[in-house]
């Protein structure tokens, strides 16, 4: 991290890890418009560097688990668009051959154990994985994403309470966009907030800007180094802004013009863009990354398109092994 | 061969299989005092509190932090204290572990054990008394077993601890005290494969869990009336063994499920509708539920006893079903 010439690799891999989020659900949003893509949409757009800047501080065996608005953390820690992009179209050959859609995307393999369709649901299991964890005696660490609706449900208590007590390697991320769906999460949430509780009950917790990849980095880095030592769990409240609505049909149009304005200059992507450049780093290949990400996205928007769906059978399976119901043509 | 208490059956079998497969943990409230009847009794000493938790009252937690373990490779046996607290927990079981396989497109399956004492004991009132088992052969993406004798209680365990499936294990409380003999080792015993209790032709009884031993009473009081049924155990409710049911009506041509759980909407309705579908209306000559009415269960001894099944109940519906 000292020598700067990693340090420029390393914002540079920030930039595009975002630029591949924001390319990814745009095209989706875009696909989603055109009638592509069935179901609704949670997208992340403008909160592209919790996702970039936590995930950096991942290794691949660390596992992570996500909520419904998933996309960017699926894509950072090592997903691939192609088959993300084939389950949003429900097709096969998607992570969850059709049967999950956008909220359910999962990749075992990269340690992603899941996007969630259930507030806070993602809480519990990844203490439990963390415990798995340490049980195995590795030094892998789980990182939990939740959204600042999810403080209100019994599970975000239950969970940290017990990280804490069971000294689990979990980081805790809640990634606070202000809303919770159409709530303003605050007028919903009692005392001073999401840090206060976590310290409450002794997790170590502090608050950053996330919209800030490289704040973000600094402070995944130094926390996940804590949780990877065996130091107990710690919290992330990453303040942020959801530029888009809460689902894909939602145009947003409830809240105040200025704010979303005040918000897009506040852009993650376009601020690592502007410190990049500070840096030496030439307008033209800052472009050639978002150019690269959208060819990228619109390469996989092409390939889902034209996948093929699940055969009908497909339905019957995965649901267990034993007193599983076989596929018949009268059903 | 061994003669053991239900409940000590099934503390053999989980210490074996822990023994077996260092990757079974235990968690739950109290477990590493033993558990609350002594099921996992000198766990702690054995395994450590790595593998032996008792965790906070967190059942939210309890069963999701089970799953989420189940996800790095672990073999957790989720201790629920009893039955009725699950529903503290319907998330992490409904939305999360039994949709976990289906929703990622067989990315994991959830190998869980979820054991809850159910059913009534005690006087014990409409919160420790509760059997629901059919809303979870209603779920797909589980298994649901339901024993009745130390062998099958121990069998069935090691197999559900063994499965790659999540298993709701609905350990019944009423009968823990109960003797009998079982293996050593303890051999698994596979789902949905009935035990057939009593030999006839009047009729096929067919019922599970504490209802069992119940049943077994009224079919041999009966037998001294001359009157001898074909009386099954399925053991497991889903998957059931309908083969050997159906195969049993075909022959008798008369049907009682006999449950301790509410009639209305209950596991019996299932049997009852398959058998009707599978063997025609035309070959059955009559098919009945004796189960509970649709209230809760009361405190009071001769409110309770209302609802509790009798071995004279299962007499009474057996000679109505055949006319006698
Ligand atoms: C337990 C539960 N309750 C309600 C919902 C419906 N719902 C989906 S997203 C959402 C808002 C969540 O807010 P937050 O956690 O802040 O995440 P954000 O959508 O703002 O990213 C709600 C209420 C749900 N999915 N799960």
């Amino acid at each position: 991290m000292s020598d700067p010439g990693d340090n420029l690799r390393r914002l540079t891999d920030l930039y595009r890890t975002m630029a591949r989020i924001r390319a990814f659900e745009e095209t989706a949003l875009a696909a989603h418009k055109a009638g592509e893509i069935p179901g609704p949409l949670h997208v992340s757009i403008g909160q592209e560097a919790v996702a970039a800047g936590i995930c950096l501080n991942l290794r691949r065996d660390d596992r992570l688990t996500s909520n419904h608005r998933g996309h960017g953390h699926a894509i950072a820690k090592g997903a691939d668009p192609k088959r993300m992009m084939l389950e949003l179209y429900g097709r096969e050959g998607g992570y969850c051959r059709g049967k999950g859609g956008s909220m359910h995307i999962a990749d075992f393999s990269v340690g992603m154990l899941g996007a969630n369709g259930v507030v806070a649901g993602g809480i519990p299991i990844a203490v439990g994985a963390a415990q798995g964890l340490k049980m195995q005696g590795s030094d892998a660490i789980v990182t939990c994403m939740f959204g600042d609706g999810a403080v209100n449900r019994g599970p975000f208590l239950e969970g940290l309470n017990w990280a804490v007590l069971f000294k689990l390697p979990v980081l805790f991320v809640c990634e606070d966009n202000g809303v919770a769906a159409f709530t303003r999460a605050a007028s919903v949430t009692a005392g001073p907030g999401v840090t206060d509780r976590a310290k409450a009950l002794g997790v170590a917790a502090i608050t950053i800007d996330g919209n800030s990849a490289m704040a973000v980095d600094d402070a995944a880095s130094t926390a996940a180094a804590a949780v990877r030592r065996g130091e107990g769990p710690r919290l992330l409240h990453v303040r942020t802004y959801r530029i888009t609505g809460h689902t894909s049909t939602d145009a947003a149009a409830w809240r105040p013009q200025e704010e979303v304005e005040e918000a897009r200059s506040r852009d993650p992507i376009a601020r690592l863009g502007a410190v990049l450049a500070e840096r030496g780093v030439a307008p033209s290949e800052l472009g050639k990354m978002i150019e690269d990400a959208h060819a990228e996205m619109a390469e996989a928007r092409k390939g889902a398109s034209a996948a093929a769906w699940p055969e009908p059978g497909v339905a019957f399976e995965d649901v267990q092994d034993t007193g599983a119901v076989a596929w018949s043509k009268s059903h | 061969m061994v003669e053991v208490t239900l409940i000590e059956a099934s503390r053999r079998a989980a210490l074996q299989e822990m023994r077996r497969d260092e990757r079974v943990w235990v968690l739950g409230e109290d477990v590493a005092r033993g558990g609350l009847w002594g099921q996992y009794k000198d766990f702690l000493a054995e395994f450590g509190e790595q593998r032996v938790v008792s965790t906070p009252i967190s059942e939210s937690t309890i069963m999701g932090a089970g799953l989420g373990s189940a996800l790095v490779g672990q073999r957790p046996i989720i201790e629920m204290r009893i039955f009725d607290f699950v529903m503290c927990a319907m998330d992490e079981l409904v939305n999360q572990i039994a949709k976990i396989r289906y929703m990622f497109g067989g990315q994991a399956k959830p190998a869980v054990v979820v054991r809850m004492p159910h059913g009534m004991w005690r006087n014990s009132a409409a919160q420790h008394s509760q059997m629901l088992e059919a809303w979870f052969a209603h779920l797909p993406g589980v298994v649901v077993v339901t024993p009745a004798t130390p062998a099958d209680t121990a069998g069935l365990l090691v197999q559900a601890i063994r499965s790659d499936d999540p298993v709701l294990f609905f350990d019944p409380k009423d009968l823990f005290w109960v003797n009998g003999e079982i293996s050593e080792p303890i051999e698994p015993i596979p789902f949905g494969v009935a035990r057939k209790v009593a030999e006839g032709d009047a009729a096929t009884v067919v019922t599970w869990s504490a209802a069992v031993p119940v049943a077994t009473k009224g079919a041999e009081l009966l037998a001294t009336h001359g009157i001898k049924v074909d009386l099954f155990d399925l053991r497991t409710i889903w998957p059931w063994d309908e083969g050997a049911v159906i195969a049993s009506v075909k022959k008798t041509g008369r049907l009682l499920v006999v449950h301790e759980a509410v009639e209305v909407a209950g596991f019996g309705a299932e049997i009852v509708a398959r058998v009707v579908d599978q063997i025609g209306p035309a070959n059955l000559k009559a098919a009945k539920r004796l189960a509970a009415p649709r209230i809760p269960v009361p405190f009071a001894p001769p409110l309770e006893a209302q609802v509790r099944l009798s071995p004279e109940k299962i007499v009474n519906a057996v000679k109505a079903l055949i006319g006698a």
